[in-house]
């Protein structure tokens, strides 16, 4: 049976259930490569051109992990997934990145996704599955419609608050996961935002969800609001961003700034992050406005967990205060 | 209305005439200096790319001058130019300024958004032949400076005296900034041409070739890229710029242009990164056919299109025998760096082509 590696990092976080269906009912098998370590991080980095995000450099670190391991490996070109926006530059050119910045690689599974054209735009990129991996229309389409139902399943758990190891968990091995951000009484609500692939990378991120839950925070994430309400506050804007996920994290923001009482915003970034240099300075204006404590934390491959903590527990505690403050 | 517009290369030249033609008081940003960048970076993203900076510091410096608005363009994405304006809004309107940006976004996205925006530039009064003949004069008036310029880095190379194309290139760019009609305009460019080819050379010197490419901004403008062409044209190279603005709005505005810069950029690169990404591989390819010694590109610091670029050039590189040397420019970049780089980069090339052409190449000496 033919093995396609798909890498976890970047757009794995958010579609992975889809792929697995569909390519699994194409009769391949898929070799996921694991969670981010040290290794993974030197080797992206050993790799990668110098100047890339390090979200990136991690995805390449990934794809080293499969190489020799597997007979494909599964780099999509993301372009446009909902007629509104696009991606981040890296994302479409990504890749052509990994095929001229790497050697020794196995051929790469490289579908572009752009479903700008709707019903079209699926049925190009049946096409191009099916020419790429051999295998008829029928099936991929039938794939797609399966794939399409796991992704909604996946989105409703997310919806609900929980990881997407979690989700996943549940998902494949029906293993009950409590939901998170689920504090007793919790301290305050923190607006935890920043892309999927950083979020929920815990070696990239030092453990930056569950420090906050232990800190007895709830904490809210771009996934756990309602998509619809997403794209409503970006159409306030006079001009909305040009890229899918810096859109859903300013919409979350606004989206919690406006309808939600939270008590503070964590922005995470990545150092020398493009779009987050718009996102982060537009959130910060939006949080001024509604005078909401604000705070970035950008990662980076030297960044240490000790810092990411002290500083979040500065955060949540003064958070904390704030809170007495207003009830005395 | 006092407008501004942003500083880039000698683009200023023609919109002063421009916007003065069309009945408003051009406030002419001063040209960037230090005091321009610790403005725009004191009050811009920490990762905006250095024309974000550069143009945010220069609006306040032109609000200083009483600039009431500014005009700039727009853009689709995905790179992060076409969002400078919203985000300049909001920033000044943040520190107290309640600037109008007037933003031309491509017309054909949106007709009647582009209507409104250029309704204010243009006032009632004016018919549609005047307006043409205003745009006729500043499209001659920027081809003129741009075949001046071409012809200034021509020649700068084989000077025998250091420094005497830059003064005279200035001369003619005054010239050619006094002209007002299409005749003057044209006269004063076959003034500066025989200015310029008086300057006395050295015909027999051999020259490097080296292409300049990547992001426009970056590339036309001489304060920010520490004037890398003029740098280089002083060791002893011909320096080619892939991007001068008269052809890009021809290439970009007016028709489908470039198709070849694409088609060679295909191989490495298939999808639009936006910015001058694609252009950047295009280039290099484009470059290394022509027969170039070498490219260097020029990039701001975080720019995602030539990041993009930057990660595939290596293998057009080590494909085409063509060696590129990448400069990433931000705020904290100085000139001695830039210069001690692209030293050691013309000296390989120089090794490169004696080792390839023998002996005649062990008389090149440095200017």
């Amino acid at each position: 049976m033919e093995t396609i590696g798909v890498p976890r990092a970047l757009a794995y976080y958010t579609y992975f259930p889809f792929w697995k269906t569909v390519l699994e009912g194409l009769g391949r098998e898929l070799v996921v490569s694991g969670t981010t370590n040290k290794a993974i991080l030197d080797q992206g980095v050993s790799e990668a051109t110098n100047d890339l995000c390090v979200p990136i450099k991690i995805f390449f670190g990934h794809v080293v992990q499969l190489k020799g391991q597997v007979d494909k490996i599964f780099v999509p070109r993301l372009v446009n997934v909902n007629q509104g926006d696009t991606f981040c530059p890296k994302f479409l050119g990504l890749p052509d990145m990994v095929e001229y910045g790497m050697n020794g690689l196995p051929p790469l599974f490289a579908p572009r996704i752009d479903l700008c054209k709707k019903i079209r735009g699926w049925f190009d990129l049946a096409k191009m599955v099916a020419e790429a991996l051999n295998c008829n229309m029928i099936s991929v389409l039938k794939g797609f419609q399966q794939g399409k139902k796991a992704q909604a399943e996946y989105d409703s758990l997310l919806l609900g608050g929980y990881a997407p190891k979690e989700a996943m968990e549940l998902m494949y091995t029906g293993q009950k996961g409590k939901a998170s951000g689920a504090a007793k009484k919790p301290v305050g609500t923190i607006a935890l935002l920043g892309y999927p692939y950083s979020l929920y990378d815990d070696f990239l991120n030092g453990n930056l969800l569950s420090k906050l839950k232990g800190l007895g925070v709830k904490v809210l994430t771009p996934e756990m609001a309602p998509p619809s309400d997403l794209y409503s506050q970006i159409r306030l804007l006079p001009k909305g961003l040009f890229w899918y996920f810096s859109n859903r994290v300013l919409g979350a923001g606004m989206y919690y700034l406006s309808e939600v009482n939270i008590d503070g915003i964590v922005h995470v970034s990545n150092f020398a992050c493009g779009p987050d240099a718009m996102v982060n300075k537009l959130l910060e204006l939006e949080a001024k406005k509604y005078t909401c404590p604000f705070l970035t934390i950008s990662l980076d491959e030297h960044t240490g967990q000790a810092g990411i903590h002290t500083r979040l527990e500065a955060f949540v505690d003064m958070v904390r205060w704030r809170r007495q403050r207003a009830c005395e | 209305m006092r407008i501004t517009f942003p500083y880039m290369g000698h683009s200023h030249w023609v919109f002063r005439q421009l916007l003065s033609e069309l009945g408003h008081e051009p406030i002419v940003p001063p040209s960037p200096t230090k005091r321009t960048l610790d403005y725009g970076t004191r009050y811009s993203p920490e990762f905006a790319c250095i024309p974000f900076k550069v143009l945010l510091g220069s609006y306040l410096e032109a609000i200083e001058l009483g600039a009431e608005a500014v005009v700039t363009t727009g853009g689709v994405g995905p790179c992060r130019a076409g969002y400078y304006a919203p985000l300049h809004q909001r920033i000044l309107a943040d520190l107290g300024y309640e600037i109008d940006i007037i933003v031309l976004e491509p017309p054909l996205r949106n007709m009647k958004e582009f209507y409104r925006q250029l309704r204010k530039l243009i006032p009632p009064g004016i018919g549609i032949g005047n307006l043409l003949c205003i745009l006729h004069r500043a499209w001659v008036k920027l081809n003129a400076i741009d075949h001046l310029e071409r012809l200034s880095h021509q020649i700068r190379p084989r000077e025998l005296e250091r420094g005497r194309t830059t003064r005279v290139f200035r001369k003619c760019l005054e010239l050619i900034g006094a002209a007002r009609t299409v005749s003057e305009i044209n006269v004063a460019r076959e003034e500066g041409v025989r200015l310029l080819t008086e300057i006395p050379i050295d015909r027999e010197k051999e020259l490097l070739k080296i292409g300049i490419i990547g992001e426009i901004y970056v590339v036309l403008e001489p304060f920010i890229n520490h004037n890398v062409q003029i740098l280089l044209e002083g060791m002893g190279v011909l320096a080619d710029r892939s991007i001068y603005l008269a052809d890009w709005v021809r290439g970009n505005a007016l028709v489908p242009g470039e198709k070849d810069i694409k088609r060679a950029a295909r191989p490495y690169l298939k999808e639009l990164v936006g910015g001058h990404g694609l252009n950047s591989i295009g280039e290099t390819v484009l470059y290394a056919r022509r027969g170039f010694d070498g490219v260097v590109q020029l990039a701001p610091f975080a720019c995602i299109p030539e990041i993009v670029a930057k990660s595939i050039i290596p293998s057009v590189s080590r494909k085409l025998g063509i060696p590129v040397l990448t400069l990433f420019l931000d705020e904290q970049t100085g000139e001695a760096g830039i210069k001690t780089r692209l030293e050691a980069f013309v000296d390989l090339l120089l090794q490169k082509k004696r080792k390839g052409a023998g002996a005649q190449w062990n008389q090149v000496t440095w200017a």
